[in-house]
């Protein structure tokens, strides 16, 4: 498959390793990546935090940049909601009908990784290599708006030499939920703080989940208290191997 | 907190506050936990959940659809059987109706069935200003009221108190010095407390869950057979009903009358379903009052957006699983409708100069789990955005210069400029991989400034790496 790669803004600048992993992973499956540098940001931040009028242009710049892709992988659970939930609403608020097909017509093409790898291509074992006790956080954006469901757990139990343990009420937000952060940001520190309890809990050496925001709001109160868990987003995971 | 007259502060301020009381996060957080594993237990069982929820929603949609027709219809059935139906534009009518009712009768005490309603305008207070005392029967709200307390959560007003409190509070305000904090005893007290109340009650006041448009029916469901006590004993009713809570045929209660015990006290079937229409000679109360309550809603019913909002049922599910309610209780959200679906009614009961209740729509992480346990299925989240929007663009239409010079607004404005430019974009990332320097320490950033440090305050931040995704892309093709 030719795969055209929306790497995000967010794990483009802070994240590289992510988008690198999604490349190798992808290619090592067979399949053709391309990556058009046009591309700058989904228009999330600005579409929650309720400038909805600033991000309309981020909405038609991706729909343009997208149009004539057979698939758009997305590393991050919650920039893929955005434009698979939320485009369609946002095309609507312009009036521009073209805009309004234009969306309709990308959208059943845009995927999260993980979901991408089990339901469209059929693949659960990547013939991946990961020898650490890992713990997997559920993303709220990826368990309740895009539905993956337990494709990334699936994902997970393939790779080999991984310790997968169970992370106690792991369906609960992170409390990260974006410009939240900020704007209640004590009321998402108290979120965080029993997030970074449970995960902590189970002993393991790395959290990992489908979106390096929520990972970086739990990795950096771990780091913070010199908690000695790392958080690694599934990508990279999967795109480890026994020779890398 | 309470309010006083003066607007209350805004969410984040005072959620502080409440997240530092350790009692009350150990109360909230146990009863919330408990009633979620329960409702959860009872819909699962359930093999057509999904299917009964999308009828709720689709009842409840026809209802918004054809509003004016539903509460005529309604008002018909109930004068044929008998009521009398009265129309409160806003809270200081529907006060005025009830107390001039009272005042009629001659009565200077009310009895009262547990009603959100009747606290969202405040009748308690207004009825006390014309010299008459309503008595909560409902045993946590009764507890909220001996307390001179507010309740914090739309089903289990007393939510933030243990049975420790309870007790002290029943021994000092109950004169019973002895007295255990075994359920089962401060249920007692309260029992033998209320009995004499119903029994020499001339005037009841009850909200109601659902009116029935086609039959002039009222129902109120309830766990402790107060509101069957205090809807029958006495010689007149008044019943306060927000305008959304009609419902068309009496067969949509096969749906309700499912969604609603599951949802709400995680039981298959509440013990208590009152149902009655109009008067009855010989049985129930020879006067029924039905007071219709507009009091903002048609304000939310004109935006076709944000309408679903009065789809609710008041079941306080989204309260539950919600992770902001379950650790700053409902007070902090200043209103009587607390937790998700307060963060998206108020708001819009209030209109868009209330600064407080414009705070509401941001006291979320927008996790969606309100929405996943709705039983009608309201997308909160989508509504908790789209009021988002209306916030912004309120502040950008009123606000002046002022408004435009606020950090956020302007941060969002040059973001939205980077991103629309692929050359900006890109010397946007240089330059803060450059500007990033100043706040490095050992390999982290500890520490930002502005509204940034509210990040850095109990988390680190990671750097900005040295080379961009796309730089890695560029060098490898």
């Amino acid at each position: 498959m030719n795969i055209s790669l929306f790497v995000t803004c967010f794990n483009d600048t802070l994240f590289p390793e992510t988008g690198k992993a999604t490349v190798r992973l992808l290619e090592r499956l067979g399949h053709t990546v391309d990556f058009s540098p046009e591309q700058t940001c989904c228009g999330q931040m600005h579409y929650n935090t309720g400038y909805q009028e600033e991000a309309l242009p981020l909405v038609r710049r991706f729909t343009e940049i997208f149009s004539d892709a057979e698939a758009v992988v997305v590393p991050s659970a919650s920039c893929a909601g955005m434009i698979r939930e939320f485009y369609p609403r946002a095309a609507e608020r312009t009036g521009d009908p073209d805009l309004a097909g234009a969306v309709e017509q990308l959208i059943p093409r845009v995927y999260e990784l993980t979901q991408f790898l089990v339901e469209k291509l059929g693949v659960e074992n990547v013939g991946a290599y990961y020898p650490h006790r890992v713990t997997y956080h559920p993303t709220c954006h990826s368990l309740r708006i895009i539905r993956v469901g337990d494709a990334p757990l699936r994902l997970l139990r393939n790779v080999k030499g991984i310790d997968l343990v169970e992370l106690p009420s792991s369906e609960e937000c992170c409390g990260f939920g974006g410009t939240f952060a900020v704007k209640n940001a004590d009321t998402s520190a108290a979120i965080l703080g029993d997030k970074v309890r449970h995960v902590k809990g189970t002993g393991a050496e790395v959290c990992t989940a489908a979106d390096n925001s929520c990972l970086m709001h739990i990795g950096g109160a771990i780091q913070r208290q010199r908690g000695g868990v790392e958080t690694v987003h599934i990508a990279e995971i999967l795109a480890s191997t026994e020779e890398t | 907190m309470k309010r006083n007259g003066s607007e209350p502060p805004a969410f984040e301020k005072t959620a502080r506050s409440y997240l530092n009381d350790s009692q009350l996060r150990r109360n909230i957080g146990h009863a919330t936990r408990t009633i979620r594993e329960k409702r959860k237990a009872v819909v699962d069982e359930m093999g057509d959940w999904e299917e009964l929820r999308e009828a709720g929603r689709q009842i409840k949609r026809r209802v918004m659809r054809h509003l004016d027709r539903y509460l005529l219809q309604l008002e018909s059935a109930v004068e044929k059987a008998g009521g009398v139906v009265h129309w409160a534009g806003d809270a200081r009518d529907a006060n005025r109706i009830i107390s001039d009712l009272v005042r009629q009768k001659g009565e200077t005490d009310v009895v009262k069935v547990k009603s959100i309603t009747t606290d969202e305008i405040q009748l308690n207070r207004a009825l006390k200003e014309e010299g008459i005392t309503a008595l909560e029967t409902d045993l946590a709200e009764l507890i909220v009221q001996m307390a001179g307390d507010e309740p914090s959560h739309i089903l289990v007003p007393a939510i933030h108190k243990n049975r420790a409190e309870i007790r002290e509070l029943f021994r000092d305000k109950l004169g019973l010095p002895g007295l255990s904090d075994n359920p089962e005893d401060l249920a007692d007290a309260a029992r033998l407390y209320l009995r004499k109340k119903f029994l020499n009650a001339g005037i009841g006041i009850s909200g109601g869950n659902f009116a029935v448009a086609e039959t002039g029916t009222v129902a109120v469901v309830e766990s402790e057979g107060n509101g069957r006590m205090c809807t029958t004993l006495p010689e007149t009713l008044i019943t306060v009903l927000g305008i959304e809570k009609v419902i068309p045929e009496w067969r949509d209660l096969e749906v309700f009358m499912q969604l609603l015990p599951r949802s709400s006290t995680a039981e298959r079937m509440n013990p208590y379903n009152t149902f009655w229409t109009g008067v009855t000679d010989g049985d129930g109360p020879k006067e029924f009052h039905l007071v219709l309550l507009d009091n903002g809603r048609t304000r939310v019913l004109e935006d076709a957006a944000a309408r679903e909002t009065l789809h609710c049922i008041r079941c306080s599910a989204c309260l539950n699983v919600c992770p902001v309610y379950e650790r700053t209780g409902g007070h902090a959200y200043h209103s009587i409708y607390p937790g998700p679906i307060g963060a998206i009614l108020t708001p819009q009961l209030r209109g868009p100069e209330d600064k407080s209740a414009a705070s509401l729509p941001y006291a979320s992480s927008l996790c969606g789990a309100c929405y996943e346990v709705c039983p009608v299925k309201i997308n909160i989240p989508d509504v908790l955005v789209h009021l988002r929007g209306k916030v912004v663009d309120h502040r950008k239409s009123t606000g002046g210069i002022k408004s435009r010079m606020n950090s956020e607004h302007a941060g969002m404005k040059l973001m939205g400029r980077i991103f629309r430019s692929r050359s900006r974009y890109e010397r946007a990332q240089k330059l803060a991989r450059t500007a990033q320097g100043l706040f490095v320490r050992d390999g982290v950033i500890p520490h930002l400034p502005g509204e940034l440090s509210k990040w850095t305050s109990v988390r680190d931040l990671k750097p900005i790496p040295d080379q961009t995704f796309r730089e890695w892309w560029g060098e490898r093709s």
